[in-house]
């Protein structure tokens, strides 16, 4: 099953193809998730071990090596979901539907677009789904060729730089994780085939976050570079790993200030490009700090948690105040995103069960959210080809539904109670409040400085809906704007409209989807916080 | 009777799913006005009778209704219960009662607009919203009610959609709420991370219980800090006025009557809390006092007939803030009671004068009260109704008003034994503002219904509609009786007080008002109010009716240079851009964009080849079989690519 979700369709590329491919892959998507929702109604019990916690496995012996003296080495082909990955798997499943939708109008060869369009949908759902550090890194760097030429080829003006700007930045991060990994190589064994003596090397998901109940990894080479105690560069090796890895993830979330390529790579790039860069591309950040920096150097986590919740909380006060300053319209969504994806960081910084479970839900409601604001964008970009806020005004008379679509979009975004980005930040907010008392990692000003956030959300999305919408209809630019700015179409219903009520439904309800991952959140705090106490 | 309580919810957000996707979907529905407004009022007066039900056949135990699980993570565990208790059952019936009559008004008001299926939307919405402020038994709930009637605060003053004037009184409303709502976010995790729960009574029980130590002052801070916003207090109550934007059914039902009490009724639902803390009911004293003062005293000097009832709204908000300074928690929501109708009278009485004068298409300006006069005689029941809920806010004798109000004068009085005292200060404060609003209510209604006719007599004013002037003879008739369900503690030692009596299971008053309470000090008070109200409305009206307009110089003479302070609305506007507006803009604007462009955007481009050269010398370090692997792969796909797209 898992196959056919990572091949999502190999023949030549056009439209419709990519169309059936995401909406089989988000068919299957969801057919995963049924029988798990309706086990999760029956009693869970929870195992004290992380990698109970992961489902429908899908293991292969990949690569065998026998590098002589120093051992051998095993890379396995090894695909795992837990709740976390699964929800994101679903996420990068309706987002890729609506991405698809959303470039119907691409002119420039499509069956080009099209297949680069699969190639990313694969990558990420690899990435996702790897459970072995190998297949993960190779998932993670293929990701960036298909978004390379995606926005090169098919972006703005501006798009050579923007690509490149997106391009050595992400390398920037891969480079580093590439010499992480090349150390871990040789400090993890697999016990099933060889001893810590006589070591079988692995990167295997599962045998490197295999812990004993005091919290010490069990697979652990004694010794080896990343073994307790061993320093790099004059500072505890693990600790550098940690913070090495970080940066690179911490380039896709993106966090300030590792966050200018985002602003130019959006506006460069295509709409579907864009849904795709902000509804699943981000959260592949989000993904390897918890999957990667947590799950391989826990302590880390509570090392450096004043750091990353600091970092996020500047992310979200940042992200907040350059979006009040931003003049077109998607340079400010993309601003507000960097802004949102601060809350994540300050999730999972709280090493708290509601922190992470809210951090987790950012990514999932981000994820939605983005992608209907990025699509929002591209309606009116479409028509006239302008993104300036104040070349437009009175929107409202012109083109009822799509205010109403935009307004939906806005107040869900700045957090309204009854949209989901509002249960997300409230579980950030509890966690990392509780964090003082509850696992020491965060200070509780933290908190209350990021509520600070949700004032700056209200402040840029009310001022560019009063621009944009209210008043009576004045273009800027030429008389024939009022016969391009027509009201939604069918096709732009078809996406819009099920992306908002999705919004809505996980704000009313949303046990749907956060009953898959909570077990994980709390599994995750329960591991990294035994592995901090030795 | 329980069975049909969630649909008290349940309806109005039907109706406004009914009406307004209804109305946005099928064109035929949305011109069938009678249609779309019999089912938006129906919506709201199905629940007014369930409440009414239940509240004559409650037996003094709380009900609790939960429909389904909300959020769930860690051991944070929100669901979507309600709690119908005494308090969320009086106000309940406040908000859909009072919420009917202005729907059905509005089916009159809002006759022929473009817009008549979204804005019967948008009120059941607000309906919907306020009744999970009011009966949601946890703050979450509350809080989704809290945002959402400030959310329809929002989309309904900017509900004429072409005029940026209104467009951004809407936004400035939102905005300023939205600075209440972060207070409020950090009181809900306090809460949370102290008790582990968020339910209402669980805070109110640790309080009892002492667990929640000094903890209790910095909740109830917050806490009335979110209030500022929401019930427009000094700081944040600059965006009211500008709210009147809204249709005026709109200043009516959420400027007036409801929306803009909801800070009073948390403050009453958490009473143990906020009397567990002295020092924060002290700092709600003298906010209140200084509101109420600041902003009779710019009503006095306001010509537009809405901008008048608006600070007066504030005004009288900042009486109830008092009554809860004071402890007397009763009072307050005694004082939200009344004022609900009267006030409620008054912005549908002027509602229907702005009517008559859009209607006559010969005033520039139909809401200046200085084109006006003399409409008494075209609209008997508008001005009859405007009249008597004049009188009942000035607080005359035996209308509703005065008891509510005179509550609080004594609450205020009787606090202390001392002869000089902060709540002393703030009692003559109240004292004062209360002949303030007889003063500019007066001269608004004499301006307004009486003397001569100052718009051009080319064309005559008329009476509104049926459906307009029955609501405002209901809302007078309350304004009238309203006051009896709480007589003074002088007749009958408090017997007669049913308020209180249905209160006090859920509301524990401030003892020491009852204790220090004698004759002697009752009557004192009673005869002071009950002479200064009557002297200040006939003084100001002999002296409107002596010169007409011409009384305005000498109202400004007597107020010598403060007079243009209030005319400039304390200039509160101009000082808040100042100090706040412009430099918290210019953080993003100038600051952070420069920072942005040049400092980190900078660093990265000319590193940029550094970096890239940094890279290949990484990879070109790791000698081993991985990264060769690896590095065949990228170009090999990177080969197969371009032959695919170019190819």
């Amino acid at each position: 099953m898992l196959a056919i979700i990572v091949w999502p369709g190999k023949a030549t590329a056009f439209r419709w193809m990519a169309l059936i491919a995401a909406l089989g892959q988000l068919g299957i998507a969801l057919g995963m998730v049924l029988p798990r929702f309706l086990a999760a109604q029956q009693s869970i019990t929870a195992d004290h071990h992380l990698a109970s916690d992961f489902l429908l496995r899908e293991s292969i012996p990949w690569i065998k090596l026998d590098l002589g003296t120093l051992g051998r080495l095993q890379i396995d082909y090894v695909l795992a979901l837990d709740g976390m990955s699964l929800m994101l798997v679903i996420l990068t499943a309706i987002v890729m539907v609506a991405a698809v939708i959303g470039s119907w109008n691409i002119k420039q060869s499509p069956k080009g677009f099209f297949l680069l369009f699969l190639l990313l949908d694969l990558s990420t759902m690899g990435v996702f789904c790897a459970a072995d550090f190998f297949l993960f890194y190779l998932f993670y760097e293929f990701m960036l060729l298909p978004m390379f030429f995606l926005i090169g080829l098919w972006g703005g003006a501006r798009r050579e730089y923007a690509a490149m700007k997106f391009f050595l930045y992400t390398l920037f991060g891969s480079v580093f994780m590439l010499l992480i990994m090349v150390g871990l190589l040789f400090s993890f064994h697999n016990p099933n085939l060889g001893t810590a003596e006589d070591p079988v090397y692995t990167l295997n998901f599962f045998h490197m976050m295999a812990s004993g109940p005091d919290g010490i990894p069990l697979n652990l080479i004694p010794g080896s570079l990343f073994d307790y105690g061993q320093t790099l560069l004059g500072f505890d090796s693990r600790l550098v790993a940690f913070a090495v890895l970080f940066v690179g993830f911490a380039i896709k979330i993106p966090m300030v200030p590792l966050h200018t390529w985002l602003p130019d790579a959006h506006v460069e790039a295509p709409t579907g490009v864009s849904v795709i860069l902000a509804g699943i591309l981000l959260k592949v950040g989000g993904y390897g700090v918890l999957r990667v920096c947590y799950g391989f150097f826990p302590e880390g986590a509570v090392y450096f948690s004043f750091v990353v919740g600091g970092l996020g909380v500047i992310s979200i006060l940042y992200g907040g105040f350059v979006a009040m300053a931003q003049t077109d319209f998607k340079r400010m969504v993309a601003y507000s995103s960097v802004s949102h994806m601060g809350f994540v960081l300050l999730g999972l910084a709280s090493l708290e069960s509601a922190g992470l479970t809210g951090a987790m839900f950012q990514m999932f409601t981000h994820g939605l959210i983005a992608s209907l604001l990025f699509l929002l964008v591209g309606v009116l970009y479409d028509r006239v080809h302008d993104r300036e806020m104040d070349h437009f005004r009175g929107l409202w008379g012109l083109m009822p539904r799509y205010a109403f679509h935009t307004l939906i979009a806005f107040f869900a975004s700045l957090g309204l109670p009854g949209f989901a980005a509002f249960v997300a930040e409230a579980l950030v907010f509890m966690g990392s409040f509780q964090s003082e008392t509850a696992s020491g990692a965060l200070p509780r000003w933290m908190s209350m400085v990021a509520v600070f956030g949700i004032i700056l959300g209200a402040v840029y999305y009310l001022r560019a809906y009063r621009q944009m919408f209210f008043g009576t209809f004045d273009p800027e630019g030429t008389s024939t704007w009022r016969s391009k700015l027509t009201d939604l179409t069918l096709r732009e219903y078809l996406i819009l409209t099920p992306l908002a009520a999705l919004v809505f439904l996980f704000g009313i309800y949303p046990s749907l989807i956060l009953e898959l991952f909570d077990q994980s959140a709390s599994l995750m705090r329960e591991y990294v916080l035994r592995a901090a106490g030795q | 009777m329980e069975a049909l309580l969630p649909l008290v919810i349940l309806l109005p957000l039907l109706g406004s799913a009914l009406v307004g996707l209804g109305g946005f979907l099928a064109p035929g529905f949305r011109k069938n006005e009678s249609l779309v407004g019999l089912i938006a009022t129906a919506m709201v007066a199905i629940p007014f009778f369930i409440i009414a039900a239940a509240f004559f056949q409650f037996d003094g135990t709380p009900i609790q209704i939960s429909l389904f699980s909300w959020m769930q993570a860690g051991d944070l565990n929100i669901s979507f219960s309600y709690e119908i208790d005494q308090l969320s059952l009086l106000m309940g019936m406040i908000v859909t009662g009072v919420g009917s009559l202005i729907h059905i008004y509005s089916i009159g008001y809002m006759h022929g607009d473009g817009g008549y299926y979204k804005f019967f939307g948008y009120l059941n919405l607000f309906i919907f919203a306020m009744n999970n402020l009011i009966f949601g038994d946890n703050f979450v709930v509350m809080f989704l009610g809290w945002e959402g009637v400030g959310l329809c605060s929002y989309l309904l003053i900017g509900f004429w959609y072409k005029d940026m004037p209104k467009a951004i009184a809407a936004q400035k409303a939102f905005i300023a709420n939205r600075i209440g709502d972060f207070a409020m976010i950090i009181a809900m995790i306090m809460v949370f991370n102290l008790i582990g729960s968020l339910n209402f009574s669980d805070l109110n029980a640790a309080v009892a219980d002492g667990s929640l130590g000094d903890n209790a002052m910095w909740i109830s801070l917050l806490i009335f800090i979110a209030a500022t916003g929401k019930s427009a207090q000094i700081p944040l109550f600059v965006w009211l006025p500008d709210a009147m934007a809204g249709p005026t059914p709109v200043s009516a039902l959420i400027h007036a009557a409801t929306m803009v009490t909801s800070g009073i009724y948390l403050v009453a639902r958490l009473n143990p809390v906020f009397s567990a803390s002295p020092e924060v009911m002290t700092i709600i004293v003298i906010v209140a006092a200084l509101t109420a003062v600041v902003a009779a005293l710019i009503a006095i000097a306001q010509n537009d007939i809405k901008k008048v009832l608006a600070y007066s709204t504030v005004s009288q908000l900042g009486f109830m803030f008092m009554a809860l300074g004071a402890g007397a928690y009763t009072a307050a929501i005694f004082h939200v009671m009344t004022h609900a109708f009267f006030k409620a009278c008054l912005f549908l009485g002027s509602g229907s004068v702005i009517h008559a004068m859009e209607h006559m298409h010969t005033v520039e300006d139909p809401q200046d009260i200085r084109t006006m006069g003399g409409l008494r005689k075209y609209m008997p029941a508008t001005s009859t109704t405007f009249w008597i809920s004049t009188l009942a806010i000035s607080g005359i004798i035996p209308l509703a008003g005065f008891f509510s109000k005179d509550e609080i004068l004594t609450s205020l009085f009787l606090f202390d034994e001392s002869a000089f005292s902060i709540y002393k200060i703030v009692w003559f404060v109240a004292t004062l503002t209360a002949v303030l609003t007889a003063v500019y209510m007066t001269r608004l209604t004499m301006l307004t219904f009486e003397g001569k006719e100052r718009f051009p007599d080319t064309k005559h004013p008329h009476e509104s509609p049926a459906s307009m002037t029955i609501p405002l003879w209901i809302l007078a008739a309350l304004a009238v009786v309203g006051g009896f369900l709480g007589l003074p503690y002088l007749i009958g030692h408090g017997e007669f007080h049913l308020l209180n009596h249905w209160l006090e299971p859920v509301i524990t008053n401030n003892p020491a008002i009852e204790e220090n309470a004698s004759f002697g000090k009752e009557i004192f008070l009673i005869l002071l109010s009950t002479l200064l109200a009557i002297g200040a409305v006939f003084f100001t009206r002999n002296l409107y009716r002596k010169h007409g307009l011409a009384a305005d110089a000498k109202v400004k003479k007597a107020f010598g240079g403060l007079f243009r302070v209030m005319e400039g609305k304390f200039f509160l506007d101009e000082l808040y851009n100042a100090i706040l507006i412009k430099p918290f803009m210019s953080i993003g604007n100038r600051a952070l964009s420069w920072f942005d462009n040049n400092i980190v955007d900078g660093a990265v481009n000319g590193s940029g080849t550094v970096v890239a050269n940094i890279g290949e010398s990484f990879r070109k370090l790791q000698s081993g079989l991985i990264s060769n692997y690896l590095l065949i792969i990228t170009t090999g796909v990177v080969a197969m690519l371009g032959y695919l797209i170019f190819g």
